[in-house]
């Protein structure tokens, strides 16, 4: 497809998309969001892009295939539930430290990098479904 | 290194062992067998204080609820076989470097070989009947994915899945006869198990426990009417036909019984199934070697044999045939490993293993001989070598009896005849003589491939001067873990001339005499060969066939291969599970259930919403719109979710919604644009009316029905006021799925992941597909 119009509004919403899920993701824990809605958004900025501009450019714009997408996401869900099993507590056992920034503080944990493995495979498995697709 | 490290270390070793293979290239043989080497040290270490009567036991929680923990006990039994496959698993690694050096898919081979070192490492140490059962399981797969390392042969494949499904279905026996003793016992570790022998033996569930662990045992040991599956897996390279199909694996069946001996063993029919197993498979396996002239199924039959020698002794179960199967395990494990080694060097420099093409190797391979002569006067059973001593031992077990004496002390004189015989087709007859052309030279191979085979024999040869170099560390102690008692027992190479002495010259000469008419034998027995191969593997054969023809039955009934009847089935079976269920077993909803009042406009004008478009989306003449008013029925439920009051799941709904569009309009651009070619029949589409409404109201049904109870809040409840405390999060749903039931979301994301790269797989394969024909 060659769309000046959809190439045009992509090249801007792709950037806000793409921020958006970030921002989901790391919400998710205290408010609507977290890894699978971040994901899907993020895989939703990433089709957008491909019907603008095909799917060859997606896959140089995604840099990593699909595939290790998947993979890297499966491996950090399951990485984060490790340092309990190294601990002697059941493994995916959540474990949580607080930040102090400035006036703020936050609390930082296993169960965000979790989220994060899940964002990663979200992402990944539509994605290679749509783009392998698109592809055809 | 505590055990469950110890353990796990080894699968640590086999994920890494790809770049290992890669980065050391023709060293990587050497690099993988630094860690099993240091773990023999390690366990060897642990020895004086075994000896001393003590047991290590040292385990980790995996899932304490359910009783399961990743347990590990050292005792006699278990370091010894830990020690054997620890010490010949690192020969292997080496030996393999150079065997299969250059062959494009070593990484992935030294991968497989190495998980099942750590496999067959835990399966011996393990103390927990489940944790024992994953172990045992492991070793079955990783096995079947070794046999079939060459998968491109139709032979391979076939072998590997014979295996697999021989050996698993006793696993599933071990589970079941595992359960079965924790319920008996009240626990599910070993060591608490073995305590109550009296308690298990006087049980009703005695018998079921008994068979069921004989069925696994007899499985993986390649016991008669089982064997047929051992000679089929030579179709694995041979570094693994030496490790696991004689060596190790197959030992753990004998593993196995010999660990449940003291809760199992004593009983009569302990000791006349066991041993009268034992014996059949004993005589037959032997009879059986000698029929061959593959060097490597010469090499897997007298494995059968021997296998078969070992369950016979602790079917006795007395202390003398104990202590036999002890020392005849270790020997065993040295000169069979040794030989099948150099059956493969054999294979390697010359191109064949066809015992009638070889001979005369002896000038050529120096070394080699060496080590075959060395192995081979084990396997014969003469002294001054290891071998001799465990075959007086095994005459003097069963000549010991005070029932069947007679008979097992023929049977074993025989069988071992026959082994002498095979001895010197596999020892003695390639490597003397006038040599004849072979497909390749004989040369000596690399030192990575000579290393092994001649280690193993010094061994054979070392502990056979020195026996008490391994009978006060290995023998005595695992006697007595397989007795329950203490043992008493010193080996010695020289008894005096006593009956076991009179029968080994008797084995002996007629062992020589065979090997002289082995021609004629051989002869004979290939005539003889119809009677032979009858039973087992036919009915194996039969029953596979079986089960494809059921399967091709029932697929040219249920499947037509159209996507329109296969949403039929199913959603009228869905219908009519639910609505039956309701019917059946009372719980159609009143019409209490029903109370309308309380919604709004809002909520009236989305349902009138997804009715239309649910009617639009039926009455559509084009796809896209039919899909387009399908999205719209998601959109009103997600908007339905916002009021509420369930935000993640409206947003959840809205994204599914529109990529599911994006995806199924991607697909429906790809399809071929034709006008419908075939128009529905009115039946047809009456019919699918009449399903959709039942399933319609079926559904209605359920949740009404549903809506009638009170809703148990405890749980939901508890998330709420601990998703904060607890989880450090505010969403609850989010705290849920990357807390609460973390695991589970794993689980989802699995499922996720294999669903992603199936479609994109199934598309692939299309695709070049395609590609193909456009090349033609």
């Amino acid at each position: 497809m060659n769309s000046l119009v959809l190439q045009t509004a992509t090249r801007f919403l792709i950037t806000l998309l793409l921020l958006f899920s970030v921002f989901l993701l790391f919400r998710g824990h205290n408010y609507p969001g977290g890894g699978f809605i971040g994901g899907l958004i993020g895989a939703g900025a990433f089709a957008l892009y491909a019907i603008a501009f095909g799917v060859r450019p997606t896959r140089r714009a995604l840099r990593l295939s699909p595939r290790t997408l998947i993979a890297a996401g499966l491996g950090i869900a399951v990485a984060s539930g490790l340092p309990a099993v190294l601990f002697g507590l059941p493994f995916l056992t959540g474990a949580w430290t607080e930040v102090h920034l400035g006036r703020h503080s936050m609390h930082i944990g296993t169960p965000l990098i979790f989220d994060v493995g899940v964002y990663l495979v979200v992402i990944g498995v539509t994605l290679s479904i749509t783009l392998s697709l698109e592809e055809e | 290194m505590t055990l469950p490290a110890a353990v796990l270390s080894v699968f640590a070793l086999a994920v890494a062992a790809p770049w290992l293979s890669r980065l050391a290239r023709g060293a990587a043989g050497w690099v993988l067998a630094i860690l099993p080497t240091l773990l023999v040290v390690q366990l060897a270490l642990l020895l004086p204080r075994i000896a001393a009567g003590e047991t290590i036991r040292q385990s980790w929680s995996w899932a304490p609820t359910l009783g399961v923990e990743l347990s590990f006990v050292a005792d006699g039994l278990s370091v010894t076989f830990s020690l054997l496959i620890l010490g010949i698993g690192a020969l292997v690694l080496i030996y393999a470097g150079g065997y299969l050096a250059g062959h494009p898919q070593l990484p992935r081979f030294y991968l497989v070989l190495v998980a099942f070192m750590g496999a067959m490492v835990g399966l011996v140490l393990a103390d927990n009947v489940v944790t024992l059962f994953v172990f045992w399981e492991l070793t079955s797969i990783t096995s079947y994915l070794l046999i079939g390392f060459d998968h491109d042969k139709v032979g391979s494949r076939k072998a590997a899945l014979q295996a697999l499904l021989v050996t698993g279905v006793g696993g599933l026996a071990l589970l079941a006869a595992g359960l079965l003793l924790g319920g008996v016992t009240g626990s599910l570790e070993l060591s608490q198990i073995l305590l109550q022998g009296d308690v298990v033996r006087s049980h009703a569930l005695y018998v079921p426990i008994l068979l069921m662990v004989l069925a696994a045992a007899f499985t993986k040991s390649a016991q008669f009417p089982f064997h047929f599956w051992l000679p089929n897996a030579m179709q694995a390279p041979t570094p693994v036909s030496a490790y696991l199909h004689s060596a190790t694996m197959v030992k753990a069946g004998v593993y196995l019984l010999a660990r449940v001996s003291p809760v199992l063993a004593g009983t009569e029919l302990w000791t006349t199934l066991v041993a009268t197993t034992g014996a059949v498979t004993m005589v037959l396996g032997a009879v059986l070697a000698l029929r061959q002239t593959d060097l490597k199924l010469v090499l897997a039959y007298s494995t059968v044999m021997a296998l078969g020698t070992l369950v016979l002794l602790l079917g006795l179960g007395i202390e003398q045939a104990v202590t036999a199967a002890v020392v005849f395990l270790i020997v065993h494990s040295l000169y069979k490993g040794a030989l099948f080694l150099i059956v493969g060097v054999i294979d390697y420099a010359t191109g064949t293993r066809n015992v009638t093409r070889l001979a005369g190797l002896g000038r050529a391979m120096p070394l080699t001989t060496a080590a075959a002569v060395l192995a081979g006067l084990s396997m014969a059973g003469l002294p001054p070598l290891l071998g001799f001593i465990s075959k007086e031992l095994i005459y003097e077990a069963t000549f010991g009896l005070e029932r069947g004496a007679l008979i097992f002390t023929t049977a074993a004189v025989l069988a071992n005849a026959m082994i002498v015989a095979v001895t010197g087709l596999v020892a003695v007859r390639p490597f003397v003589g006038r040599p004849v052309p072979t497909p390749r030279p004989p040369r000596e191979p690399a030192p990575s491939m000579l290393i092994g085979p001649l280690l193993l024999g010094v061994l054979g040869l070392l502990f056979g001067i020195l026996p008490a170099l391994v009978s006060p560390w290995l023998v005595v102690p695992a006697a007595a873990s397989v007795l329950g008692r203490p043992v008493e027992l010193a080996l010695t190479l020289w008894h005096g001339v006593n009956a076991a002495l009179v029968l080994s010259a008797v084995t002996v000469t007629l062992g020589f005499a065979g090997y002289l008419a082995w021609s004629h034998l051989h002869g004979a027995l290939a005539r003889a060969d119809r009677l032979l191969t009858w039973g087992p593997a036919g009915w194996y054969e039969r029953s596979l066939d079986g089960v494809i023809a059921l399967a091709e039955v029932q697929t040219r009934l249920l499947q037509s291969g159209k996507l329109r009847y296969y949403l039929r089935t199913i959603f009228a079976f869905a219908a009519a599970l639910l609505l039956g269920t309701l019917v059946w077993r009372g719980g159609w909803p009143g019409v209490d259930g029903l109370v309308i009042g309380g919604e709004g406009a809002y909520e009236w004008t989305l349902a009138g919403l997804m009715v239309l478009s649910t009617i639009s989306a039926s009455r559509a003449t084009s796809r896209l719109a039919a899909i387009t008013s399908l999205g719209v029925v998601g959109y009103s439920l997600a908007l339905l979710f916002v009021q509420y009051g369930a935000p993640d799941l409206a947003m959840t709904q809205f994204l599914v919604e529109t990529l599911v569009v994006i995806i199924v309009a991607l697909v429906l651009i790809k399809l071929p644009h034709f006008p419908q070619r075939d128009p529905m029949p009115r039946r047809a589409q009456a019919v699918n009316l009449a399903i959709a409404l039942a399933v319609g109201a079926a559904m209605t049904a359920l949740m009404l029905a549903v809506l009638a109870y009170p809703i148990p809040t405890h749980v939901s409840e508890y998330f709420a006021s601990e998703a904060y405390p607890l989880g450090h999060g505010r969403n609850i749903v989010n705290v849920i799925l990357v807390d609460f039931r973390a695991l589970d979301t794993w689980g989802e994301i699995m499922v996720l992941a294999i669903a992603g790269l199936g479609v994109a797989a199934l598309v692939k394969l299309r695709l070049s597909a395609r590609a193909r024909e456009i090349e033609r």
